[in-house]
């Protein structure tokens, strides 16, 4: 079995809101898998429905080559997740939440014991183990949430937004921790709105909108097939007419503040645009990221 | 056998936290009932002339197995409501259980188990300082145990199915004051419910309180016979059971969309 997760034709419903419409995804053993959307696209869906915690409408589900609806719990023995919003208990200690986890997996005292202390190492906690996690910084709470969903050594980690909140030091940390998780062979499912987070970790991600998968690939086959190599930013005074500069690139994006100018030499369209006589407030040559993917897709930007 | 399993690694949890924080809830749990009885047992009960009514015993020994049944119904109140919500809302402990193979329908029996065991402790203790002031008419206000963890349980397994469906803590308060309050005052612990109107009756007869009452009273003094005894528990474990249906229903709702 080297899928973990296939499934096909996958739908869910909230009444009569459709937040999946339809999306075929395979997730294949010790890969990072990203799901990149903004908030609302289904991400979060999809996930509770691959954790095993909520039932799919329609379509087909596999996960570790069972059926979510009927073996639950035995697929759930097997999986990490990682909840977009901590549910630590807050009242006990950094320790005690990691044993208490264990025990919910069946493990043995004695095992929850040895693999709390394993864990206070990996989420570098060990000098707060025996301190409440209610006065925890974000980042510590978000690397013991991590760490809790290790417990029972699982094959398949989920996790939903897994930076959100987090300041930048912090999340460079967990990302570190994530990198490592993946060199072990666990294979990993992410989350996010954060193009660099999905470039960071993810060797294959999807991205969603409205329900829907609108494209498919790694980071850098998105970027080849949906941009260009560079962008040049131009910016301009708020309110000032915008000049057409379709003819210096390849696609020209208008956004409200600024254009984006999508060419294989930034530099070279700039210099053009300069002689042209057009004299932007600001102007930055940059290489494509899955932002300009997305835009390109969506027609919107990923973070508003 | 596994559900019991599951249930029970839900119980443990609880038990790490009450273990760190049982002093903060000793207070409310143990020592308001106990200053109950004092207030209205020996100073109130002190200016209270038996009567045949209340089958000629000391007020006091009247009013202890009614309070143990009383004590348990009011923690049971405060158990099933804000705690439960919290593990939906704010801790959200239960969302963090149905990740692992724990079931909804087994963090509800985790909680319930939880709360009976709470209410078993506190009837004990109750009973024990009841016994220790003399209020104990005899050994059979030992029954008063059981009979108030039931009691406790009827009331509470009800309450945490409809926690389940809240979003909001309002309504929480109304419980307290409009079903708590009157459930306390006047199904029978302070005085015989004879002396109430008729046409109140049926509604006394709906709660647990009452039927919990009459259970550990007639333990106690030894008046109590077999039918209605079969009654009365009966119907408390009616409640129960209704309640935990519905419970693990409003669990798998919330928990599993």
């Amino acid at each position: 079995m080297d899928n973990l997760v296939e499934a096909k034709a996958l739908t869910k419903h909230f009444g009569s809101f459709e937040a999946v419409r339809g999306i075929d995804v395979e997730v294949r053993r010790g890969e990072a898998f990203g799901f990149l959307g903004p908030n609302g696209a289904g991400k979060s869906s999809t996930m509770r429905m691959i954790s095993c915690v909520s039932g799919r409408t329609g379509g087909d589900l596999k996960v570790l080559g069972m059926d979510p609806a009927t073996q639950g719990p035995q697929i759930r023995a097997r999986l990490g997740v990682v909840p977009q919003l901590d549910n630590l208990d807050t009242e006990l200690t950094v320790r005690q939440n990691l044993q208490i986890y264990g025990r919910y997996f069946g493990m043995s005292r004695a095992k929850c014991r040895a693999k709390a202390e394993e864990l206070l190492e990996f989420a570098q906690l060990s000098d707060r183990a025996d301190h409440e996690v209610e006065p925890l910084s974000g980042g510590m709470k978000r690397r013991l949430t991590i760490a809790r969903s290790l417990v029972n050594d699982p094959e398949l980690l989920l996790l939903d937004e897994p930076t959100t909140g987090l300041d930048p030091q912090a999340r460079h940390l967990l990302w570190d921790r994530l990198f490592r998780l993946k060199q072990d062979g666990v294979t990993l499912i992410i989350t996010t709105h954060y193009m660099d987070e999905a470039e960071q970790l993810c060797d294959r991600l999807v991205v969603m909108d409205g329900g829907r998968i609108a494209a498919e690939g790694s980071p850098s086959e998105l970027i080849n097939r949906y941009s260009t190599r560079e962008v040049l930013e131009l910016r301009f005074q708020p309110g000032a007419e915008k000049p057409d500069l379709a003819r210096f690139a390849e696609r020209v994006e208008v956004l409200p503040d600024r254009l984006l100018l999508y060419t294989q030499d930034g530099e070279h369209a700039l210099s053009e645009v300069h002689a042209h006589g057009v004299q932007p407030v600001q102007s930055l040559v940059r290489r494509s990221s899955l932002e300009d993917v997305f835009l390109r897709l969506t027609g919107r930007t990923l973070v508003d | 056998m596994e559900t019991l399993r599951a249930s029970w690694f839900g119980f443990e949890k609880t038990w790490t936290w009450y273990r760190r924080n049982w002093r903060a809830t000793a207070v409310s749990s143990f020592l308001t009932p106990v200053l109950f009885l004092l207030a209205l047992g020996l100073g109130f009960g002190s200016q209270v002339q038996s009567t045949a009514l209340i089958g000629g015993v000391p007020y006091l020994q009247y009013l202890a197995p009614a309070l143990v049944v009383v004590t348990a119904v009011q923690g049971a109140t405060f158990e099933s409501t804000f705690p439960v919500m919290s593990q939906f809302m704010w801790q959200k402990s239960f969302i963090a259980m149905v990740a692992t193979p724990i079931t909804p329908a087994q963090v509800l029996y985790s909680q319930v188990m939880w709360i009976g065991s709470q209410l078993l402790l506190r009837s004990v203790v109750f009973v024990g300082i009841a016994a220790a002031l003399g209020a104990a008419a005899g050994p059979g206000i030992l029954l008063a145990i059981p009979v108030a963890t039931l009691a406790g349980l009827a009331f509470s397994a009800p309450l945490v199915a409809y926690s389940a469906t809240l979003e909001k803590p309002e309504a929480f308060n109304n419980i307290f004051r409009f079903v708590l309050m009157p459930m306390t005052l006047f199904t029978g612990a302070f005085f015989p419910v004879s002396q109430l109107p008729d046409w109140l009756l049926p509604l006394v007869w709906l709660t647990p309180a009452w039927h919990g009452i009459e259970l550990a009273r007639g333990a106690t003094f030894g008046t109590l016979d077999l039918l209605p005894a079969l009654g009365h528990t009966a119907y408390l474990g009616a409640l129960v059971a209704v309640g935990v249906a519905l419970g693990v229903k409003f669990f798998h709702r919330r928990l599993a969309v």
